[in-house]
């Protein structure tokens, strides 16, 4: 039981851990592709065309990506969770299969025509096709962080024989982490399809110096993300404040606060020991982290202690935390600090490999952050009605294992071909 | 109310997932034809389904997303005894949809491996899906002789979704590849023959209940109407096939509907056979009529614009590059 339970863990935070990674892109590029697309429609510069044509071949290759991982996804729920579906069923169904009709079809059926309809349809119906995929994409993450908020801060519902029913779908969808989660993470696949621009951009100026699309859109990568980048800096501040409130043991996780206390100290860095219940080797910054969460250096924080046995394993989520923070932090001296390079006709070599190795940046602070919020819900599948351990279904260790090999073994042949694919694709630019 | 609610979700679910069968049957058939065809026939042949392969697999999506939904008991319980099936089936989607992408992309032996792993995955979730079919039928029974039958379901609708995929093809090119289809057509009406066959005795053989639907007198009369149907059906798709480049696409797609609902028939109202009826493995009406709601608003929507990417995608297919 305990080994079906890690291992159903093990395999469903892969796959969706894997899973994430092509939405994070696709969501923030169809937004871009809408506005290059936009841009040859009403300028009928055939550069925004050539643009066009290369970065909407790497969105069919990620899109495709993360259909075929998302397939996987709505089954897992049913073989590995079985118990969420049956006690919450009522509640999460619905927004899934809100998700399906009102956002996949949409997504899915005008991909077709923005792919190959070009020389079938009229310019307007194809420009208005490529804003269509990216308002799908935005309402399927509409939907499925509506689910996932819900099961953090869940509202609306009621018990009826053991189950949860929904009496306000309202309070439901829009429950109070919603608004928070829901553009903390557009505005991350916004910042990590900028860079993923910007990087490959910067990969095919390193080959061909002289190509001047590749030029355009480095720049333009870079500049839409010192642009999101600050924002996204109050917004994940708003976030945590908002997890203060819901979710008072995951903060305590992520700050590695054990003790609650009065002018509590931020811990920059340090190794959470959960046996001894402290951090060792830690570097704090005395009343801190007081002054951070309320306002006031003297104010109390509630430490982990304060929540008894429902608290998250702390270390994961602590560091998990700082490595979003770091690579926010990164990101945002890459695209502030290259801002007047940038304006220079010829871009130092040095800058286009930094740009190069921040083009997957995206999915690390992306991933970490998600690691943070999942991990940091637990011991709980929906905060205060459903433990995880009680949902896990009762596949075998061997049914488990064996298909958790075919998985890694897919995803890794997955993941390597689409990096491969991607450079190779950057290389030769939209010659 | 509560009456017929799970009834209308079990139509609806029932459509979702005959929509998929049909719908990405034949764009798994064309994966598994590959290996058959030249080289450039094989662009051609991956260019007939490029506009349609996701939308088609939403349907499947939508299907189980309606299990889930809908009958949020039986979703578990299904998809748990199907566990093995159903994680082959992932894997084999998962490499033919990034090998649809990535063999455009590719060149040298690299294209040659997409090719070979375009073919591996339709073929392994074309052969789980029909293992599904067979065990779910079987109420999954344990027993050398029920995986036997399973294994051969598997392999049957294999042929189903070759049928499918060559008539598809005979509609959306010409010249020697249409001549090519033809032939492969008919292998997978010989298949497709083999597995009708054999879900049919299969299922009243371990079932009681579904002996006692079919022959049982006088209903027997005229449930026997849809066999004959079946059959006349498979008649029409075997003479058509050197006359006319519609008609056995419809034919082929009428085998389907005729064996879904033979299928249907069968396990009304069970969800799963004998032991989970549709109203006892219902969600709460408050998440069913929410749901409901949205369907009767949004599904006509999907249902339209499906149909115009098909009039916009309408005649045959040529082997010149994508994203033009």
């Amino acid at each position: 039981m305990e080994e079906a339970l890690i291992l159903s863990r093990i395999q469903f935070g892969l796959n969706i851990g894997f899973h994430i990674l092509f939405p994070a892109i696709t969501i923030g590029l169809a937004w871009l592709l809408a506005y290059f697309r936009v841009r040859y429609e009403r300028s009928r510069d055939p550069a925004w065309l050539e643009t066009y044509k290369l970065w909407v071949k790497v969105f069919a290759l990620t899109f495709a990506m993360g259909v075929v991982t998302g397939i996987v996804m709505s089954f897992q729920f049913g073989t590995n969770w079985p118990g969420f579906m049956n006690r919450v069923g009522n509640v999460a169904g619905p927004l899934l299969a809100y998700e399906v009709l009102t956002a996949f079809f949409l997504e899915a059926t005008f991909l077709g025509v923005m792919l190959f309809g070009m020389n079938k349809v009229p310019g307007w119906v194809h420009m208005v096709s490529t804003i269509v995929v990216a308002f799908g994409t935005t309402l399927s993450a509409f939907w499925i962080l509506a689910l996932n908020s819900w099961m953090q801060t869940p509202t609306g519902h009621t018990q009826e024989a053991g189950v949860l029913v929904a009496a306000s779908w309202l309070a439901v969808i829009f429950n109070p982490s919603f608004p928070y989660r829901m553009v903390h993470m557009l505005l991350a696949s916004g910042i990590t399809a900028a860079f993923l621009v910007a990087g490959l951009s910067a990969w095919r100026l390193l080959k061909a110096p002289a190509d001047a699309s590749a030029g355009k859109t480095l720049r333009f990568g870079a500049h839409l993300a010192a642009v999101l980048v600050p924002i996204q800096v109050v917004v994940g501040d708003l976030h945590g404040l908002n997890t203060l409130e819901h979710q008072p043991a995951k903060i305590a996780a992520m700050e590695a606060l054990w003790k609650t206390e009065r002018g509590a100290p931020l811990t920059l860095i340090g190794f959470p020991n959960q046996q001894s219940r402290s951090n060792d080797y830690a570097i704090t910054v005395p009343k801190a982290l007081s002054l951070i969460l309320v306002h006031d250096p003297d104010g109390e924080v509630q430490g982990l202690e304060a929540f008894g046995e429902d608290v998250p394993p702390v270390a994961p989520v602590f560091w998990s935390f700082r490595v979003m923070v770091g690579t926010g932090v990164l990101m945002l001296i890459l695209a502030w600090g290259s801002f007047f390079i940038l304006k220079r006709p010829v871009v130092p070599r040095w800058l286009l490999w930094t740009f190069a190795g921040f083009t997957f940046s995206g999915w690390v602070a992306t991933l970490a952050g998600w690691l943070v919020t999942e991990i940091g819900r637990q011991p709980w599948l929906v905060t205060g009605v459903l433990y995880t351990a009680d949902a896990v279904g009762e596949a075998t260790g061997a049914e488990l294992g064996a298909s958790l090999t075919a998985y890694v073994l897919t995803y890794t042949v997955m993941l390597i071909s689409y990096v491969v694919v991607l450079t190779h694709l950057a290389g030769k630019g939209s010659q | 109310m509560s009456e017929w609610l799970p009834v209308v979700f079990t139509v609806l679910m029932g459509i979702a997932i005959l929509a998929y069968v049909v719908l990405d049957g034949y764009d798994l058939g064309v994966g598994m034809l590959m290996p058959a065809a030249e080289r450039q026939e094989q662009d051609r042949m991956v260019a007939s389904i490029g506009p349609f392969w996701d939308a088609n697999e939403t349907w499947l999506v939508l299907g189980i997303g309606l299990l889930l939904v809908a009958f949020p008991v039986a979703h578990g319980e299904v998809l748990g005894a199907l566990y093995i099936p159903v994680a082959a089936m992932l894997v084999g989607l998962m490499l033919r949809g990034v090998a649809f992408e990535l063999r455009i992309k590719a060149e040298g032996w690299h294209r040659e491996l997409w090719n070979w792993l375009f073919w591996a995955g339709s073929t392994l979730a074309a052969f789980a899906q029909g293992l599904m079919l067979g065990r779910y039928v079987t109420g999954f029974e344990s027993g050398a002789g029920f995986w036997l039958f399973a294994l051969v379901v598997g392999a049957s609708l294999c042929g189903g979704y070759v049928l499918l995929g060559a008539t598809w093809l005979i509609l959306r090119t010409d010249g020697p590849l249409q001549a090519k289809a033809v032939a492969w057509a008919r292998w997978g009406l010989l298949w497709v023959a083999l597995a009708v066959a054999l879900v049919s005795l299969g299922t009243p053989l371990v079932s009681e209940t579904v002996r006692q639907k079919w022959f049982s007198f006088p209903r027997v009369a005229y449930v026997s109407l849809l066999p004959l149907a079946t059959v006349a059906a498979w008649l029409w798709v075997w003479y058509s096939l050197k006359k006319s480049e519609t008609q056995p696409f419809a034919g082929a797609v009428a085998i389907f509907v005729l064996s879904f609902a033979g299928l249907a028939y069968s396990l009304f109202p069970y969800v799963v056979i004998d032991r989970l009826t549709v109203w006892e493995a219902a969600a709460h009406p408050s998440a069913l009529v929410f749901l409901l709601i949205g369907t009767l608003i949004v599904l006509p929507f999907n249902i339209g614009y499906t149909a115009w990417s098909y009039r916009v995608f309408r005649g045959k297919a040529s082997g010149g590059s994508p994203y033009g």
